[in-house]
């Protein structure tokens, strides 16, 4: 083999591993845009807080970050919904081109009107959801949402349940999820790129 | 005057005598002055006391209008030779309150009662905090509004009960003293 021979293929390796790294970077870089393909999603059509019914068919193509929880949570929810509302400060009119979305996991005690008043202290284009216990589990299995009754000293309860926000494209399809750990600017930088897919 | 307390003096007049310039020494008696507002500040800082224990800064968050709970928390110093244990607490516009425990497993958030309450070892601390153990504040008659102060007591098994006063602070608001591995820095708390 002569010097300038090596000397194409080791041109050319760079060449090809250059490029791949392009297109990996191409992915990974629109990951936050394209679906999962994970099954975790599906319609949802509840009463709301809005005093009527709330369903996702009727978002035209916008997408939707829901997240679950109930409003006898003294930490994660009233966080996570502060949180929103400062995130969708941030984005500004973008904001209005995606739906937040809060479901109760204790639709017992949470009704829409319960739950109206509680919300007036967020962002007001958050919508809160509830429902019959079966309306719920039926939400709550489509996003593979957990969630249980924890027996409290005064014969009362509290809830363990899942505290991810779900991202959705405008076809209800899973983009990805907001978490409690994730600085202001990443969670920012997430619901801009959601806004802007719809 | 001991021989020691004597050296000491004298190093120090005559380190204070090294000084010659008038700038300098009026500099080292703004230090001083300085340090003397730290140690008012400090005095200032929002602690309760009882026998052994120490309470630091006991806070909450402000509710959502018709919350039913809210969280309690703070930090307790025991300076004793023995161990004591957080067994229960009040707050005035709360129903009842409980102890609990918080965590989050695998994006799950899971909170479950502390039975026998929040052990302070001797020369110790136990720190109550939004993502661990935390007061449960129970059936709230009124909502905690940001800026109110809201009285309570906090019982130590052994230490006893002692009043303490919780400061609200916003819906979504972590902790003021982050944990740097250098200490407490106690006039550094009641930054807003
Ligand atoms: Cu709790």
């Amino acid at each position: 083999m002569t010097r300038r021979r090596i000397a194409a293929i080791a041109i050319a390796a760079v060449v090809a591993l250059a490029g791949s790294a392009v297109v990996g970077y191409q992915l990974s870089d629109r990951g936050a845009s394209t679906a999962l393909r994970t099954g975790i999603g599906g319609p949802i059509d509840l009463p709301a807080t809005t005093g009527k019914r709330f369903s996702t068919a009727d978002l035209g193509g916008k997408p939707y970050a829901v997240f679950f929880g109930f409003t006898r949570c003294p930490n994660i929810c009233p966080t996570t919904l502060s949180d929103l509302t400062l995130d969708m400060e941030q984005l500004g009119p973008l904001a209005d081109r995606l739906q937040v979305l809060f479901v109760t996991v204790d639709p017992e005690r949470d009704t829409p009107d319960s739950m109206k008043d509680y919300l007036s202290a967020f962002d007001p284009r958050i919508v809160g959801l509830s429902g019959t216990p079966e309306e719920i589990a039926a939400v709550a299995k489509a996003y593979r949402v957990y969630y249980e009754k924890v027996p409290t000293e005064g014969g009362d309860y509290t809830m363990n349940h899942t505290a991810t926000v779900y991202l959705m494209d405008g076809k209800g399809e899973l983009t990805g999820t907001l978490s409690l750990e994730e600085e202001q600017p990443t969670r920012v930088a997430k619901l801009k790129r959601l806004a802007e897919s719809g | 005057m001991t021989l020691q307390a004597f050296r000491k003096q004298s190093a120090s007049s005559r380190l204070f005598r090294s000084f010659t310039g008038i700038e300098q020494r009026i500099a080292i008696a703004t230090l001083a002055i300085g340090l003397l507002f730290v140690g008012v500040d400090a005095a200032r800082a929002h602690e309760f006391k009882i026998g052994a224990i120490e309470i630091e800064h006991p806070w909450s968050r402000a509710t959502p209008p018709g919350a039913k709970v809210g969280g309690g928390y703070l930090v307790i110093a025991n300076d004793g030779d023995s161990d004591d244990t957080l067994v229960a607490a009040t707050l005035e516009s709360a129903g009842r309150t409980e102890i609990h425990q918080m965590s989050v497993d695998n994006g799950v958030m899971k909170m479950r009662p502390v039975e026998g309450g929040i052990a302070v070892p001797a020369h110790g601390k136990a720190e109550l905090a939004p993502n661990g153990f935390h007061l449960m504040f129970m059936d709230l008659k009124q909502p905690l509004k940001q800026g109110e102060k809201v009285k309570g007591t906090l019982t130590f098994a052994k230490a006893g009960t002692v009043d303490v006063v919780f400061e609200i602070d916003a819906i979504g608001a972590m902790p003021k003293h982050e944990h740097h591995g250098d200490g407490d820095m106690p006039g550094m708390k009641m930054e807003n």
